[in-house]
């Protein structure tokens, strides 16, 4: 097991760990958190894969823009909370 | 045990959660979320499995990259009916799911 | 609820063991991609696969991000000029930061398309660094939410379909659809991936700017 297999199965490791934690957390605004965390380490997954265009598009559409979508929906970007967990 | 491969399986790992999501899930935002987790297991399978010889692929990867603009293009048409509804009924549950 | 995970579950490991046990592919893509590259009018691979090999199905994919804006716009209110323009709270360093960063982010876009021929990027890449920005200055009120799209904002949010339609038009009157002549297709791929930047950038944005108005 070299370093680069190491470090793949903990990326990969910690995926499934912040996805599982953004289904299962009852504050939906900690999903969401979790979620763009989720994408941001899709980014280094995508990097890890040779792909470093899907990277790029990852992190600015996959985590940034649907982050921004998600957390404008729960209303926190707004300054107020709209909707309990 | 190739990179491609691990990130293969723990894509349709990731699949498999974001399908038991979005049926037991009884919030929209979490069903909206549950799905783009579907649909990044998806690509993940996708250039895993192309790659798991090392070999970097690149249509497998332009495919993807297609799949990550329509992904989110389907978040956002399912977030504008979700606060459609949540703007109609003050909740973000379908009527159904919350009679039972 | 059990039967659903248990479900789930099965399906997973089912898929683990079926992709543990795969025996090599029957086709070469990447070999077929390197041996066409040099005819393909740009020198990236994936930008090759995109805008060229595979550009019918990047044509349908602008279409379907159009269509998407299309239903967002047709569902969200119909919302007039609010009375209270500033729906965000307005930040100083919020906006001092924006100042800043937006032209930067501009910048970084223009790289992006034009580098996508040699290296990593392309006109997706950089239609979400525009989008992006928008957000930023929305974000921090500088730019109010977009309501009823005019004139001009519809021609830049159907404009990159339009040219890359007439593209794929022109060339199937000549012959075969989206088959580029091998002289001309690094230039035609420029063309159609600056069309397609500045109305991706829009029509990302848009998915945001529109849904992003204040139920009453």
């Amino acid at each position: 097991m070299n370093t680069g297999l190491a470090f793949d199965l903990l990326l990969a490791a910690a995926l499934l760990w912040s996805a599982w934690r953004a289904l299962a957390t009852p504050d939906i605004f900690r999903a969401v958190i979790l979620f763009i965390v989720f994408g941001l380490l899709m980014t280094l997954a995508w990097a890890r894969l040779d792909a470093p265009d899907i990277a790029l598009a990852e992190a600015a559409i996959g985590a940034g823009l649907t982050g921004a979508l998600l957390l404008d929906a729960i209303g926190v970007l707004r300054g107020r909370r709209q909707e309990k967990p | 045990m190739t990179t491609g491969l691990v990130f293969a399986v723990a894509g349709a790992i990731l699949f498999s959660m974001g399908v038991a999501g979005v049926i037991l899930l009884a919030h929209l935002l979490r069903r909206i979320l549950a799905f783009n987790l579907m649909g990044s297991g998806a690509f993940l399978v996708l250039v895993g499995l192309a790659q798991r010889a090392g070999i970097a692929d690149p249509v497998p990867q332009a495919m993807v990259l297609t799949g990550i603009v329509v992904a989110v293009a389907a978040t956002a048409l399912a977030l504008a009916l979700a606060r459609r509804l949540h703007a109609l009924t003050g909740a973000y549950t379908l009527p159904e799911a919350r009679d039972d | 609820m059990k039967a659903v995970v248990l479900a789930a579950a099965a399906f997973a490991a089912l898929l683990v063991a079926v992709m543990l046990d795969l025996p090599a592919a029957a086709v070469d893509l990447p070999a077929a991609v390197a041996a066409n590259l040099s005819h393909s009018g740009v020198a990236h691979p994936v930008t090759a696969v995109l805008l060229n090999f595979r550009g019918y199905d990047t044509l349908l994919e602008i279409g379907v991000l159009l269509l998407a804006l299309l239903v967002v716009l047709a569902v969200s209110p119909h919302a007039e000029e609010p009375a209270g323009a500033a729906r965000v709270s307005v930040e100083p360093v919020l906006q001092a930061i924006a100042r800043i960063a937006v032209p930067l982010m501009l910048l970084a876009a223009v790289y992006l398309l034009w580098a996508g021929a040699h290296r990593p990027g392309g006109a997706f890449q950089a239609g979400a660094v525009l989008a992006a920005a928008a957000v930023l200055l929305h974000l921090a009120g500088l730019l109010p939410g977009w309501h009823a799209p005019k004139l001009l904002l519809r021609a830049g949010l159907a404009g990159g379909f339009l040219v890359f339609l007439a593209a794929a038009a022109a060339l199937l009157a000549r012959g075969a659809l989206l088959a580029y002549p091998p002289a001309a297709a690094g230039a035609l791929i420029l063309v159609i991936e600056s069309a397609l930047t500045v109305s991706l950038g829009l029509t990302l944005a848009g998915l945001f700017l529109f849904l992003s108005r204040d139920e009453a």
